[in-house]
């Protein structure tokens, strides 16, 4: 015994003392699935992108973005951002202002110039795709970068579809438009415009396509029958939109009345403004609450001038330009009925903005379609009732946004891959949500939104220059880290810092952490003090 | 204060590192090479505030001394789960005597280190409410008078809880301990007792004093690392919940710290020379009930509806939020 007076033992580390052991549940990090990503219909990974944003990155950004999503620039303007809506950021001040961070990066890729990467391998497999709105031209992109032969047939004189032709100038630029549309023909796919396809079957023996997918989209304008004299001017609003990328523009008068309450009735009448109407009159037959088209595009269309009178219909046109209106109350059900009150409207010209039908007449004679409600009816991975065969867009039922067509064009494009090579493809596990109740708001500092930047009221109803202005890089960036990365790790080192125990090891940027289980005693503390809710505790095993 | 505050959005400094700051504005805690000079393997209960401010404490004062600093600890839970013979979770020097003696024993160790020269060794001293407001509280106030050049770092949870939760002199009113159980007509620890030790140690007219609290991480490491920068005889009082003595969940320890500051009944300050110097503003204000209700010491409040000392602790916390200055646009009475 060679040891000081009074000892025995060997002084030795904590270390031995393996406190893991007392734990009955244990914390694991997890993903879950933020609600933004959760509510976008082209299925972007919001998060991950605004992630990269945040640091300052945008090309990572950006890069992350079009692995989704080909146009963001055109999104990042027209989409209807249900991602802002379903934001756990609106729960504690207002939501992130995504959409025009997505404008940001995309309007940043389009000044920098950064390029789609080509497929690394080719599969000699040809697809044909038939219309390049935004639903084609997401399938196009998609089946290119996975080594896919694509051409594309477009009935009409220039790419776009609704984005050009149904979409007015003053909220999507057409150099925006045209940039991100020559980027996915830059990727090597082939398109051919004022080609009409008439017969898809015969097209595709033709062409040797192995594959097609339809996204023609929905040009025809319904009808409503309404009494008229035979000088009565009535026009509907896709031939007004379309004529409005002619170079004659459509003669509408001074006094303009618009039938109808949904997104496209706004687009006229505000073009009906811009074009130098005076008058600018929405007719609807129900109520704002009941008005399909959203509530920021009534309200600048409010703003702009344009007048709308509820629960109204129009009974008839007479020669000379007069209306005869009547109105209606809602039922208890919220219908509309009549009530026998006329009222006359003075009118140069009356606009039908009553929603469009498809036409479907591509598709007379293959077998095995199923038809109903006049679109095309396709399973859930996208492929019409022939094989081979998928569609997408405005001619499958859906709700008619160019966001839900790109979503279309992907979710198209993974499933025509897997068909072409024999097999089925299988989405990965989504990832449970990320509620609010799972994260710890007060870690985030506080922060409203920032409002993007509106043009001139004065110059809004005379030119056709963009209303909405886009964010600088300093407010973008500042936009970008409002977000509070919701069921992901952004690498804020709470864990690490708030474990009594040493339990947490830090990887290093990038990294994330890991859980050291032989000192973790299962307080939980790490779970109710991760801001974003990527930690969860789950019961040990025996 | 001259805390610099940063306007980055995500998080700011709320969180313990920020991926967006440039190092040398991030805390000592979100160094991946921190010392963690108390190491895994203690046998503190799940979730103990006391080891985790600890860590804090030590590990922010080890990184102003350079890594040169002896800690002296009083008897406590923390000097019991840390070193129970012959393992150690410290990776510091450290040296236990007794329960009432570590602010002497660190004033020797002071003056042993000036005698050899040593000047660059500094010297911490550190203790429960128990050791430090109680039965310490002889030797801390002649270490204070003195002026010796200690930094003091009391860990307050309230009552002796390495005994079996005993009322201490810093137990707050209506708290259910051992000794003051939540029977008869005053049930739990009366009302109008106990002693401010921050205050007292104010009007020694030392250098330095501060409070402190586990929820508040960058507030604490810039009390440390201020006290640090200066010499003589240095205060800085730390309340760390007790999961076992409050009957808090452990996973809620920090939970508990930041409710105790944002109901104003743990106020955030910090004082030089007897004068306060700096106040950490009250963020989202909220009532003592949903700090009270947390803890099963209190639970007795709320066995009838509106229980009238509710009103009286939450007239303690307003009193302070007033007195202090803790909410922005109200100043210090003086």
């Amino acid at each position: 015994m060679d040891k000081p007076f009074a000892i025995t033992l060997d002084v030795g580390s904590s270390l031995a003392n393996k406190t893991g052991s007392w734990r009955t549940e244990r914390p694991v990090y997890i993903d879950r699935l933020p609600p933004c990503n959760h509510a976008c219909p082209a299925g972007e990974n919001i998060q991950s992108w605004l992630y990269h944003a945040e640091g300052g990155d945008y090309e990572a950004a950006w890069r992350v973005l079009t692995l989704d999503n080909p146009l963001p620039a055109v999104m990042g303007r027209v989409c209807y951002h249900p991602c802002e809506e379903s934001c756990n950021r609106g729960k504690l001040d207002e939501p992130v202002g995504i959409n025009s961070v997505e404008r940001f990066l995309g309007d940043e890729a389009l000044k920098r110039g950064w390029r789609f990467e080509r497929p690394a391998s080719e599969s000699g497999k040809r697809v044909l795709i038939v219309g390049a709105g935004p639903s084609g031209l997401s399938a196009a992109y998609h089946l290119r970068r996975l080594g896919h032969a694509v051409t594309i047939f477009e009935a009409g004189p220039l790419a776009g579809g609704m984005m050009r032709f149904g979409i007015p100038k003053y909220r999507l630029p057409r150099d925006v438009l045209d940039a991100e549309v020559q980027r996915i023909l830059d990727l090597g796919v082939e398109l051919e415009l004022n080609r009409k396809v008439s017969n898809i079957l015969e097209t595709m023996q033709q062409g040797r396509f192995d594959a097609a997918f339809l996204a023609v989209g929905a040009h025809i304008a319904k009808r409503a029958y309404i009494p008229a004299g035979a000088a009565a001017r009535m026009l509907d609003a896709v031939a007004v939109l379309r004529g409005m990328e002619g170079d004659d523009k459509p003669l509408l008068g001074r006094r303009v009345v618009v039938y109808g309450g949904g997104n496209t009735a706004l687009d006229v009448a505000r073009t009906a403004k811009r074009l130098g109407a005076t008058d600018a009159i929405i007719v609807y037959r129900r109520t704002r609450e009941k008005m399909p088209a959203h509530d920021f595009e009534v309200e600048e269309a409010l703003q702009e001038g344009v007048l709308i009178k509820w629960l109204s219909t129009i009974k008839n046109m007479a020669d000379e330009g007069t209306l005869t209106v009547e109105k209606m109350c809602l039922d208890n059900k919220g219908f509309p009925q009549p009530t026998g009150e006329f009222e006359t409207l003075e009118a140069d010209s009356l606009v039908l903005a009553l929603g469009q039908d498809v036409d479907l007449s591509l598709l007379d004679g293959v077998p095995g379609l199923a038809i109903a409600n006049g679109v095309v009816q396709v399973g859930p991975n996208m492929m019409t009732g022939h094989p081979g065969i998928f569609a997408g867009g405005d001619m499958v039922p859906s709700e008619r946004t160019v966001t839900v067509g790109v979503g279309h064009g992907k979710k198209a494009a993974r499933h025509i891959d897997a068909w072409l090579r024999g097999v089925r493809y299988a989405p990965p596990p989504k990832h449970e949500l990320a509620a609010f109740e799972s994260l710890n708001p007060w870690y985030y500092a506080d922060a409203p939104k920032t409002v993007r930047p509106v043009l001139d009221l004065a110059r809004r109803t005379s030119t056709f220059d963009e209303v909405v202005y886009g964010l600088d890089e300093t407010n973008a960036l500042f936009e970008a880290r409002r977000c509070l990365s919701c069921g992901n790790c952004f690498e804020c080192d709470n864990c690490y810092g708030v474990c009594p125990d040493n339990a947490v090891i830090k990887l290093g940027p990038g990294n994330r952490f890991e859980f050291n289980y032989d000192y973790c005693k299962g307080c939980g503390i790490c779970v109710s003090e991760c801001p974003c809710g990527a930690i969860k505790m789950v019961p040990e095993t025996i | 204060m001259d805390m610099q505050p940063v306007k980055f959005y995500q998080t700011a400094t709320f969180t313990v590192g920020n991926r967006l700051l440039g190092e040398n504005q991030r805390s000592v805690q979100a160094n991946m090479d921190r010392t963690n000079s108390l190491n895994s393997g203690h046998r503190a209960c799940q979730g103990c505030g006391e080891a985790l401010g600890a860590r804090y404490a030590i590990d922010a004062a080890m990184r102003a001394a350079a890594n040169n600093l002896i800690a002296v600890n009083a008897t406590g839970c923390l000097e019991v789960f840390s070193t129970p013979y012959p393992e150690t979770s410290w990776q510091i020097p450290w040296i236990h005597s007794l329960f009432g003696n570590a602010a002497a024993v660190a004033s020797g160790v002071a003056a042993a280190m000036r005698i050899k020269g040593r000047h660059g060794v500094r010297v911490v001293a550190q203790g429960g409410d128990g050791g430090t407001t109680d039965i310490g509280f002889g030797c801390l106030s002649g270490m204070f008078e003195r002026n010796d050049d200690v930094l003091y770092v009391c860990y307050d949870n309230e009552a002796y809880m390495n005994t079996g939760v005993q009322r201490s002199s810093a137990t707050p009113p209506a708290a259910r301990t051992a000794t003051t159980p939540a029977v008869g007509h005053e049930p739990g620890n009366v009302f109008g007792t106990g002693k401010n030790v921050p205050l007292i140690a104010m009007a020694h007219q030392i250098p330095y004093v501060a409070t402190a609290s586990v929820a508040n991480l960058r507030d604490l490491e810039h009390k440390i690392a201020r006290a640090m920068s200066v010499h003589g005889a240095r205060y800085v009082h730390i309340h760390v919940p007790c999961p076992l003595g409050w009957g808090s969940l452990p996973a809620d320890t920090i939970k508990v710290a930041r409710l105790a500051v944002e109901s104003g009944l743990f106020p955030l300050f910090e004082a030089e020379y007897g004068e306060i110097t700096g106040r950490t503003q009250i963020r989202r204000k909220a009532p003592v009930t949903e700090y009270l209700r947390l803890q099963k010491r209190f639970a007795h409040l709320f066995a009838v509806e509106n229980d009238p000392r509710l009103a009286r602790i939450q007239a303690i916390a307003d009193r302070n939020i007033a007195k202090f200055g803790l909410s922005e646009g109200e100043r210090a009475h003086g």
